[in-house]
């Protein structure tokens, strides 16, 4: 069953998703750039294979290559399902 | 003068515990690590040495390999600062099989769910390089860095390879080691389908009763350098890697050519290649696998290499008291060859008891023997067979 793509889902499953990839939850927040949580484009397909499989949105590498922060992440996740 | 190979780091993570320390002293005591017919690495954690991220990135044998290395390039003295340029150093680790656990776990996904299922770090987790490349990268080594397959050769052809780089004046240092952790359903029911490891689990080389190896995990990463360089710097010098041999059978997927012809040359060009003789052979570390073909043609060819200086040699396997390592063990079997010379002990083939005809050389039944000196205070010298399906035989020379 996919989850209902609501901000607080996303932000939930996001932040859930980047833990699982080795985050420290305590680094997390919207403002938290990419770079300073040692995301790499490795981790970045790994977290779209989690958000497509939670609320079926498909995200390309296209439109990730821009992304910097988390928040962006998730408006991206949020843009996507409209 | 030729350039010489100094061993000045060694670590290993083995069934005998975390450290080569734990192997070279837990295998002269007769201990064994084999439980419920596998040589598992049980004490092996890796959240000791890896965040979780870097944990994530890695296939069981390129954790244990970095875990290895540390210990290896921490007794050398390079943690802090590495003692040439990262352009001078190289790094070379061999494998059987590569991340064999991290495949078969994304094929069931590939074929339960699909291709969406498989992860990008798929092909880096199995790649048979990944431990080579992690090692690189982690220590920052910029030279020839390449993984070894050559099957349960690998590790041995990692270290002559190694040797060779420095020899041939390519490189000052090179991190050359070992890996495996293929202790998985697919590799345990190959081996078991070829007849290649034992139905009891119990590993017995040379013994008349022995009825095929062990599988077991592990690493075995030492720092090579050149023995001058690593001499200016002060470093302690652990023991030397004096010779090397590589031959291929070109026989028998895998079976060994029964005659021992071509390991026996490999055994003699390591000799050769270390300018000495059968005479100055103090200690054969074996293959010895416990499989019945191995363990008679291995006698077979220190017979033939060693003439009648195979009977007064003692010649023990280190797979008696850890499983066979695979790609992992000529590393290991390295570190435990050295730590074994400078103990000046033979230790025991563990288990040994009953004599097969033929199988006639002094295999250390019982318990560690001590390795008499015949130089004074000079090093000791000894002959550490690796052989791998496929036909390849590498074989080191070492002293300490």
């Amino acid at each position: 069953m996919e989850i209902e793509v609501t901000p607080e889902n996303v932000e939930r499953e996001i932040f859930e998703g980047l833990v699982e990839l080795g985050t420290e939850r305590e680094a997390l927040s919207h403002e938290a750039t990419l770079e300073s949580l040692d995301v790499d484009s490795l981790d970045l397909v790994e977290l779209a294979q989690i958000v497509e499989d939670e609320f079926g949105v498909e995200l390309r590498g296209d439109d990730v290559k821009d992304v910097r922060t988390v928040g962006e992440v998730i408006e991206l996740v949020v843009a996507k399902a409209e | 003068m030729r350039r010489r190979v100094a061993i000045t780091g060694v670590g290993a993570v083995t069934p005998l515990g975390v450290g080569g320390e734990a192997l070279v002293e837990r295998w002269s005591a007769g201990e064994c690590g084999i439980e419920d017919g596998a040589g598992r690495c049980r004490e092996f954690d890796p959240l000791d040495f890896l965040s979780r991220k870097e944990a994530r990135r890695c296939d069981r044998f390129t954790q244990m390999a970095i875990a290895a290395a540390e210990e290896a390039v921490a007794q050398a003295g390079w943690s802090e600062e590495l003692p040439y340029e990262g352009a001078r150093i190289g790094c070379v680790v061999g494998t059987g099989i590569g991340g064999l656990g991290s495949l078969e776990v994304q094929q069931r996904g590939l074929i339960e769910r699909g291709r969406k299922a498989v992860s990008p770090l798929a092909v880096p987790l199995m790649m048979g390089n990944a431990a080579a490349a992690a090692l690189a990268m982690r220590h920052e080594l910029r030279g020839h860095v390449y993984g070894v397959v050559s099957a349960c050769a690998a590790g041995a052809h990692a270290l002559g390879d190694a040797s060779r780089i420095i020899r041939a004046g390519d490189a000052d240092a090179v991190l050359a080691g070992g890996a495996e952790a293929a202790i998985t359903g697919l590799a345990e029911a190959g081996f078991g389908a070829m007849g290649a490891t034992s139905p009891s689990g119990v590993s017995r080389p040379f013994d008349a009763r022995r009825d095929g190896f062990v599988i077991g995990e592990g690493a075995g990463v030492l720092v090579l350098e050149e023995a001058e360089a690593a001499e200016r710097r002060g470093a302690e010098i652990l023991g030397e890697v004096l010779g090397y041999g590589a031959t291929c059978d070109a026989f028998h997927l895998t079976a060994p050519q029964p005659t021992g012809g071509e390991a026996a040359r490999a055994i003699g060009l390591a000799l050769a290649d270390a300018g000495l003789g059968r005479d100055d052979v103090d200690y054969v570390n074996a293959h010895g696998t416990s499989t019945p073909l191995n363990d008679r043609s291995e006698t077979e060819a220190l017979k033939l290499a060693l003439g009648e200086r195979a009977a007064a040699v003692p010649v023990s396997s280190t797979k008696s008291a850890i499983g066979h390592l695979l790609g992992a063990a000529g590393a290991v079997e390295a570190i435990a060859t050295v730590g074994a010379l400078r103990r000046r002990v033979a230790p025991p083939t563990v288990g040994w008891e009953e004599r097969e005809e033929g199988l006639d050389l002094d295999y250390v039944p019982g318990q560690a023997r001590p390795l008499e000196p015949r130089n004074g205070d000079g090093p000791l010298v000894a002959v550490s067979d690796s052989f791998g399906f496929g036909g390849h035989n590498a074989v080191l020379c070492l002293a300490a």
